[in-house]
């Protein structure tokens, strides 16, 4: 009787711990409320834009950058000049001050992920951040854990992707079969170094 | 034993009703059980600071700095950024005219290049053709948005476009911070491009592909 309970209670506690102890559980659907109702669906879904137009150096740098809020006022002069969902976008401008954004996405400070590297060697923005074009609220979509990290350090010829796709959210390859040769020939062609050594990405 | 099951089952049931399912969303941070070393005191950009007086931790440069940079290739030899040179002004040196042709050597990367970097940044608003249809016209949001295929625009220097881009125009806003000196002269190679493909006549095909023509 005690064994059975012992049991129970014990694979309870497990399940539980396997469960919830994991970004998979905490930190997937993190959904801040932002201080400007910005919708990536308005903006690259039904508008058509390309995430470089905001985050323009992230082809150059290790982060992917915010625009600044001048960048928004480059349509927004005149797009919707006088909406209040603006206000505070129109008032950053002005100013100067920026627009305290709540971060989603965020790896351990003892990580070191470098965006550049991933765009421009195939790696879409969809790998990482979900479908991020589909979303009126961003929303933390994947666990962004170390394991999920080397799932596809382990594997990158499943996902690599032809070099002009990449900021397309909706683009598949053709079959299994062909995304695992492309990916073999662009692991070889780019020289691809998925490192799965401690220094590659903890430093 | 029957009381145990029943606490057992009222326990998991009020632990599935407090924590809920996994992938739902949520509004409040992220709880971190073990932070080990997980927020360190350093700076990370574009985040607030308490360590500099405008609270930010992205700072500009001093005023004055020169930029560590690779030169930019022009067809007369390499130009660092921070040189007085048609390539970074778009001017005649000395002088406030614009400079008539694009100084980077026109190759078909660079045009492939400007292609990108025209469809990245300028087609929104101008179009895919630069007849000025972008999405804010065909939304109705902008009123005015140039065709680039008017004839003003058609005959300015090279460097004029240049020139725009970077320092804006009317109700353009200026793209020199965020669209490279070399993509800009590529993307000013790549209307030209368009233009052509508009205004060229037959004479201006090589004669086999001439042949080509209906």
């Amino acid at each position: 009787m005690v064994l059975t309970g012992g049991l129970l209670v014990g694979g309870a506690l497990v399940a539980g711990a396997w469960y919830y102890l994991t970004p998979k559980y905490s930190r997937v659907g993190y959904k801040p409320i932002q201080p400007v109702a910005f919708s990536h669906n308005t903006h690259v879904n039904q508008l058509g834009m390309d995430c470089r137009y905001c985050h323009n150096a992230v082809e150059q740098s290790w982060y992917s950058n915010l625009p600044d809020s001048a960048k928004c006022m480059n349509c927004h002069n005149q797009v919707l000049k006088d909406d209040p969902r603006l206000a505070l976008v129109r008032e950053s401008a002005a100013t100067g001050q920026p627009i305290p954004w709540v971060q989603i996405h965020r790896v351990p400070d003892y990580v070191y992920f470098n965006h550049s590297v991933h765009v421009t060697r195939g790696i879409s923005c969809v790998e990482c951040h979900g479908q991020i074009d589909r979303m009126e609220e961003v929303y933390h979509a994947q666990p962004l854990s170390m394991t999920f990290c080397l799932d596809c350090h382990r594997h990158p010829e499943l996902k690599l992707r032809p070099l002009d796709k990449i900021t397309d959210m909706n683009w598949q390859p053709e079959s299994p079969l062909q995304q695992r040769e492309f990916g073999q020939r662009a692991i070889k062609n780019w020289k691809v170094e998925s490192l799965e050594n401690c220094s590659a990405c903890h430093r | 034993m029957r009381y145990f099951f029943a606490l057992f089952a009222v326990s998991v049931a009020a632990v599935i009703a407090l924590l809920g399912f996994r992938g739902s969303h949520f509004r409040k941070p992220p709880l971190y059980i073990f932070p080990d070393m997980e927020f360190q005191l350093k700076l990370r950009p574009q985040a607030p600071s308490g360590f500099f007086p405008n609270g930010r931790t992205s700072q500009l440069p001093v005023p004055g700095t020169i930029a560590r940079a690779v030169p930019v290739q022009t067809a007369s030899g390499p130009v660092f950024p921070f040189e007085d040179a048609p390539v970074n002004t778009g001017w005649v040196v000395g002088t406030t005219n614009f400079v008539e042709h694009n100084p980077l050597p026109i190759t078909s990367a660079l045009l492939k290049r400007g292609q990108q970097r025209y469809t990245i940044n300028c087609a929104p608003c101008h179009g895919g053709l630069a007849d000025g249809n972008g999405i804010t016209r065909k939304i109705g949001a902008m009123a005015v948005v140039a065709n680039l295929h008017d004839k003003r625009i058609v005959e300015m220097p090279d460097g004029e476009l240049f020139y725009v881009i970077t320092h804006g125009r009317n109700l353009m806003g200026p793209y020199g911070a965020q669209v490279s000196i070399e993509d800009r002269w590529a993307v000013v190679a790549y209307l030209r491009a368009l233009q052509l493909a508009r205004l060229g006549e037959p004479e201006d095909l090589p004669p086999q592909l001439r042949t080509l023509l209906k």
